[in-house]
């Protein structure tokens, strides 16, 4: 049998091909490029090999930064993941209270970020806004622009705010498509309101649950816009997340190529935790 | 041992699940639910079971009433279409799930889950996770756990319906030796006549939420109390035809064929039932007769044939034991055994009973 040669076809890879590259490939590798230069500018660029590299993980400030991001994802997946459960084991699974619920839960996952930030502040401000004013008002001394304590309080409350419905989305579905069968063997078998969480509810989650921490992880690791619009990254830099940081470098300051260092090391946490912790998770699932 | 229904009724809104039944279900027995999908089967387990209360009427187990009592108080298992275990237990945990729960000694559980995996050939499994399993020895875990319990009442649920094939008529043969010897009142629900008398006990007729008849199973197969019940125990579906009876003779009203019969009933217009293997195309029985058809549909299944004919406005099934290839078309011969013809009267109540 003769095959035809015809190498037309590839043609119709080109598209995709240009897309990528300047979707992904080129910007990528022009961050690589700077992340081994220096240049002052004017299009004059000198071999720096790794030392910017090198600066980064030794600074301080990249240290520092990177503790509060791993703090504050720490924390809102610490409240996020159980709270969303929680509500969605609370949630109506039949009836008028199904749509209610479930456009209610949307509603946040719907405002642009930048707006979400912008409504915390003004929300927050401790002489007009109805949070901020109301907390001093019953005695507490609370300013989110000038209390580091108060400014961590206020973006993982806005974070919880924003995202919990995202988790409980999630595990809503996760939780419909268990059978009520289940339940009702779980009932037979005389087993507690816990043990039917724990030994059904939970493992029949734990696929849409391993997406939702992924998702949260790398949504909060990669914070940047409510931060930036609810403290600016203070009071100081208490608040300045990697991504802020990460900013304030490359535009604030002009440093492009540890900029660009950092993006790159900023880029791989991000990708190793992922692939550790999903590799954690499914772990069981290859075995079988 | 006995379980009760008196008068149970389940309504739901405006929609009656189950109409008026009375039933009771004695010790050491297996009662086969025979009935479509949404006859009312599950919510009439689930109402024994106690996992969902009557609209009225009372339930009583052993002479006592437990109309309202909780599932966890009574000692019942339960058995479902889909293959219900604990998803992150080992095979050996979910059989002894029943047990742990209720806080039976270690050594016991042990022996009594040793015991049950044994004769449900699981013995080699015991350390695997359900979903390593195949679908047949998920289902034998989900049984292995209603039967470690020694409940007085197992109730299944279609246990077979998800299953191919195979899988499926290996453990419907044995079924019935698992409940053989067992201190227990078993209920099995089943969409399928063959279920029904492969199992043997008793069964129920179901229609729409009512309880058609109840009896020994063969008697009810053998001698439906009245044409719904008839129906609903056969599969392929029962034929049915008017007839007219003058002295011995019998005539289709639709057509010439005739034949005598010995039964013993009035004159008069009747509707008969016919099985289908009791029109085949060839002779059975002293008493066959003989009719004219034209072949609409042939199938093969396995060592069986379907053939779907008509004569004039009858619409039939036959099925004949072998390979008997029809052209769709065709002109044929087939002989119905007129000696197990079922007679209806106008009220379609069986009329030659015995």
């Amino acid at each position: 049998m003769n095959k035809t040669i015809n190498q037309k076809a590839w043609y119709f890879v080109i598209p995709v091909f240009v897309l990528v590259a300047f979707n992904a490939a080129i910007p990528l590798m022009t961050v690589v490029n700077y992340s081994f230069q220096e240049t002052f500018g004017n299009n004059v660029f000198a071999w720096e090999g790794t030392r910017w590299f090198k600066q980064i993980l030794l600074s301080e400030r990249f240290h520092a930064s990177l503790g509060r991001q791993f703090a504050f994802t720490f924390i809102i997946l610490l409240i996020q993941i159980p709270l969303g459960i929680a509500i969605a084991l609370t949630m109506p699974k039949k009836g008028w209270g199904v749509p209610v619920c479930l456009i209610l839960m949307s509603m946040p996952l719907l405002i642009p970020w930048n707006v979400v930030g912008a409504m915390w502040n003004i929300f927050a401000l401790p002489d007009i806004g109805f949070l901020g004013h109301s907390l001093n008002a019953m005695g507490f001394d609370y300013n989110f622009t000038q209390q580091p304590g108060d400014a961590w309080l206020t973006t993982i409350l806005m974070d919880v705010w924003h995202w919990t419905s995202l988790v409980v989305l999630l595990s809503y579905a996760g939780l419909n498509s268990i059978q009520p069968a289940y339940y009702q063997a779980a009932e037979i078998d005389g087993a507690s309101r816990w043990a039917t969480f724990r030994y059904i509810e939970l493992p029949k989650m734990k696929k849409v649950l391993t997406l939702a921490i992924l998702l949260r992880f790398m949504d909060s690791f990669m914070i940047y816009t409510e931060p930036f619009v609810l403290t600016g990254g203070g009071p100081g830099n208490t608040t300045a997340f990697l991504s802020i940081d990460l900013v304030k470098m490359a535009l604030g300051q002009f440093d492009l190529g540890p900029a660009a260092a950092m993006s790159l090391i900023y880029f791989f946490i991000v990708l190793l935790v992922c692939w550790v912790f999903y590799n954690l998770m499914m772990k069981n699932e290859a075995q079988s | 041992m006995s379980l009760e229904l008196k008068n149970v009724e389940k309504k739901v809104g405006i929609e009656t699940h189950i109409h008026p039944t009375s039933i009771k279900l004695e010790k050491n027995t297996i009662n086969v639910l025979l009935g479509s999908t949404l006859a009312g089967k599950t919510t009439l387990m689930q109402i024994m079971a106690g996992l969902d209360k009557p609209t009225s009427g009372e339930i009583w187990f052993n002479g006592k009433n437990v109309t309202g009592m909780k599932v966890q108080k009574r000692n019942c298992s339960m058995v479902y279409q889909q293959f219900i275990n604990y998803p992150n237990y080992t095979v050996y945990e979910n059989i002894a799930s029943p047990l742990t729960i209720t806080g039976v000694k270690n050594n016991e559980i042990k022996q009594r889950v040793g015991k049950v995996a044994e004769l449900l050939k699981l013995s080699a499994m015991l350390n695997k996770k359900p979903d390593e399993l195949s679908g047949g020895q998920q289902q034998r875990t989900a049984l292995a756990r209603a039967l470690v319990k020694d409940s007085d009442l197992i109730l299944l649920d279609e246990p077979l319906a998800n299953l191919d094939f195979k899988l499926r008529e290996e453990l419907r043969e044995e079924l019935p030796k698992l409940f053989e010897d067992r201190d227990c009142i078993v209920v099995y629900a089943t969409t399928e006549p063959s279920d029904a008398l492969m199992i043997g006990g008793n069964t129920a007729t179901l229609l729409e939420g009512k309880v058609i008849q109840y009896g020994k199973t063969l008697e009810v197969y053998n001698r439906p109390e009245n044409l719904i019940s008839a129906k609903v125990f056969s599969d392929p579906p029962m034929n049915i035809a008017e007839i007219t009876k003058s002295g011995d003779n019998c005539k289709f009203t639709d057509n010439d064929v005739q034949w005598k019969s010995s039964a013993k009933i009035k004159d008069g217009t009747y509707k008969i039932g016919i099985r289908p293997h009791n029109i085949t195309t060839y002779k059975e029985g002293n008493n066959s007769v003989e009719i004219n058809g034209k072949v609409q549909i042939s199938e093969l299944s396995g060592s069986e044939s379907l053939i779907h004919f008509t004569n004039g406005s009858l619409n039939w099934v036959s099925l004949s034991n072998g390979t008997q290839q029809k052209n769709v078309g065709e002109d044929t011969k087939l002989y119905m055994n007129t000696d197990e013809f079922l007679y209806f009267d106008q009220n379609n109540r069986l009329v030659n009973n015995g």
